[in-house]
Order: C-alpha cells, then sequence, then structure tokens
C-alpha cells in the first residue's frame, strides 16, 4: 500500500465529503443552538464530535505510517502563522457565538432546512471580499510571527508521536468528563425534540 | 412508535469515530483534508469575478485564484456538494429535515438573520486571515498533529467562550 493516492478526483471527495456532513449532522452540529450551547458550556457535543474524530484520524493515520503503509511527510500539514492564526481563530469563534455556525457546518444547517444558513453563507462572501480589498493593508497581520514549515506537535515538543496521541486522547477524554458535569447542571444535551418545536 | 417524531442524535463519541474515519479516509485518498471555507473563497472570487472583472484581477488575494475558473472545477466544490447530500440524508432518514429559521426563544427572525448576517462577515474574514476554517484547518490539521490546528482551536474556543457571556441569551 502506498498512500496517499493523491487523488483528489470528484469521487473520493464527494464520498469523504458525503460522511462529513452525515456525520455532522447525526450529532446535531448543523443546528446553531446546539453549536453556541458549546461556548455557554450547556452542551459539548462540539468538543466531543471534534477531539473525538481528530484522536481518531490522528492514531489511524500514525499506524498507517508505523506499518509503512503511508508517507507521513506527504500529507499536508499546515504551516503555523501565530497571530493571523489566532485572530483568524477567534474572529471564527465571535462569528459562531454570533451568527451560529462556522462554513462547514453552515451547509449542513442549509441542507437540514435552516435558512438562517443562508444568510449567514452571504455574511461570508461579504466578510471575504473585505478581507481581499484590504489584503495589502493585512499583509504584516497575515505573514507576522511565522514558525517552522509544516510543525507538528511532535516536533515542536520534542515527544514522541505516541505520547502526543495519549495526551491528546487524555484531554478529549476529560473533556467527556468535565463536559458531562456541566450538562448536568445547564440545562442538559440540546435534543433534537426540542430543536423541531 | 410514533413515526412523525424526528429521531434523536447519535451519540457524540460514536459520530465522531464516524466523522474521524472519513477524516482519515480523506487523507489517504488525496493527501489533504477536509475543508469547507475554501469552496466559499471560491464562490467570492467567481461573484467579484462576474460583478467587478476589472477589480477582480488588480486584487492582491484574489487575482491568485483567477484562472481557475467555475468553482466546479475544484475539489472543494465536489465536497461540499458531498457534504450537502449527507446532510440530506441524515436528516431526512431520521425525520430531521425542518425548514426554518433557527432562534432561541427571545429573539425574533429579523434580529436572528441580522446576527446571521453579522457573524457571517466576521467568518469571512476570519478563515483566509487563518488560512482556513473549523473543518480545514482546526479539525484536518489536528488530525496531523499541526501547531497550527492547535494555534487556531484555542483561539477559536476561547473568544467563542468569553463572547458567550453576552450572546448567550440570544440562543438559550
Amino acid at each position: 500500500m502506498n498512500f496517499p493516492l493523491e487523488n483528489s478526483g470528484m469521487l473520493p471527495v464527494l464520498v469523504a465529503g458525503f460522511f462529513f456532513g452525515y456525520f455532522l449532522e447525526v450529532s446535531g452540529l448543523g443546528s446553531p443552538r446546539k453549536l453556541t450551547a458549546q461556548f455557554a458550556l450547556r452542551d459539548w457535543s462540539v468538543f466531543k464530535v471534534m477531539f473525538t474524530a481528530i484522536v481518531v484520524a490522528a492514531a489511524c493515520l500514525w499506524l498507517f505510517d508505523v506499518f509503512g503503509w503511508l508517507r507521513f511527510d506527504a500529507l499536508k500539514v499546515q504551516t503555523p502563522f501565530y497571530w493571523a492564526m489566532a485572530i483568524g481563530g477567534a474572529l471564527l469563534g465571535a462569528g459562531m457565538a454570533i451568527g451560529g455556525y462556522c462554513p462547514g457546518t453552515s451547509v449542513v444547517g442549509l441542507f437540514t432546512g435552516r435558512l438562517d444558513a443562508l444568510i449567514f453563507m452571504l455574511g461570508m462572501l461579504i466578510g471575504t471580499t473585505l478581507f481581499a480589498a484590504n489584503f495589502v493593508e493585512l499583509q504584516g497581520l497575515y505573514l507576522g510571527a511565522q514558525g517552522p514549515k509544516g510543525q507538528t506537535l511532535p516536533a515542536l515538543t520534542g515527544l514522541p508521536i505516541w505520547l502526543i496521541l495519549l495526551l491528546l486522547a487524555a484531554l478529549a477524554a476529560a473533556g467527556f468528563h468535565v463536559g458531562a458535569w456541566y450538562e448536568s447542571r445547564r440545562g442538559g444535551v440540546i435534543s433534537s425534540k426540542e430543536l423541531s418545536v | 412508535m410514533n413515526d412523525r417524531q424526528p429521531q434523536n442524535f447519535w451519540p457524540p463519541l460514536a459520530a465522531g469515530i464516524g466523522l474521524g474515519l472519513a477524516l482519515m479516509g480523506m487523507f489517504l485518498f488525496t493527501g489533504h483534508g477536509l475543508g469547507a471555507n475554501g469552496f466559499f473563497t471560491r464562490l467570492a472570487v467567481w461573484l467579484a469575478e462576474v460583478a467587478n472583472p476589472a477589480w477582480t484581477t488588480a486584487d492582491a488575494y484574489f487575482k491568485s485564484y483567477l484562472g481557475k475558473g467555475h468553482p466546479l472545477n475544484g475539489w472543494i466544490s465536489w465536497e461540499i456538494i458531498g457534504v450537502a447530500l449527507g446532510a440530506l440524508a441524515g436528516s431526512l432518514t431520521a425525520r430531521r429535515f425542518q425548514w426554518k429559521i433557527e432562534r432561541g426563544p427571545r429573539i425574533g427572525i429579523n434580529t436572528r438573520l441580522a446576527l446571521a448576517l453579522g457573524g457571517g462577515v466576521l467568518t469571512g474574514f476570519g478563515a483566509p486571515l487563518a488560512r482556513g476554517c473549523t473543518s480545514g484547518l482546526g479539525l484536518s490539521g489536528g488530525a496531523t498533529l499541526a501547531v497550527a490546528a492547535f494555534v487556531f482551536l484555542i483561539a477559536f474556543f476561547a473568544a467563542g467562550l468569553l463572547l458567550s457571556a453576552l450572546t448567550r441569551k440570544l440562543w438559550q
């Protein structure tokens, strides 16, 4: 086996996208009330689903690498730009707290019948055009505080990958426990029945 | 059993494992992860080119996207079509699909739509700045243990938590 196949053709991408949308929908992450309940600490589904997915995918990719089935260095690993990514991340956190979605979940929202997602998408198109119109002025922020190319947590910390994976799994498990504690005190997980009224 | 009741959501652990396997599959086939914002960037470029080709060609950010043609030529657009079909399949089979403008019990439709627009503007500005969104940078970068992903995720959750002191009453 020689992964990745580096085939971004229509069919594999369509199938992976289908399951991406399906699993976001079945976990309720197309609902802006459920998504924002994470920030109110009432419903921890966003953290739980996201961190489970990160740990599962990272552990599987690591195993494929260990078995020699995957060229890990052929995978796309983003280079950190600390300022741009911290401020951009904060803007997406604010965008979700105010608007109820992020880019991917807005697609799930629209295709589960939520028309507010369409207005959120319109806002995104305006925001991206504003970014483009001010791109020259934003150069300092966009390029500032660049880290090493394709830097990973094992490279940053010097710890072995398996230990990083264990620590991430422990963080996910802690999130499940802390989340359950908050959920039982702040009104509980939002059910599909509550959303359908 | 009442057939008209929507089925409840999956437990987060099960859905998270499914999502992780879908993400792994994407990496094995393509070498990159799942994204979302790239689609909206390409859509914005395409619309700008239709509305004002001279401005778009001169724009320092958009011009790097020119020549890629119609948004349907990129893999990200096919992925988003898949996301849409997956969301439809999940919600229709579980009777969760419902036309609505989802909002908290205390705000009206106009307030909700204004907030959706405003939140969308912040998101549309922030994602190209961060060079990715919650899926493309946070989730997919996280799977490769990229430092960039965790910088993004920490800022995302911190800002959301802080702002929630003001916005939670809009939703709950």
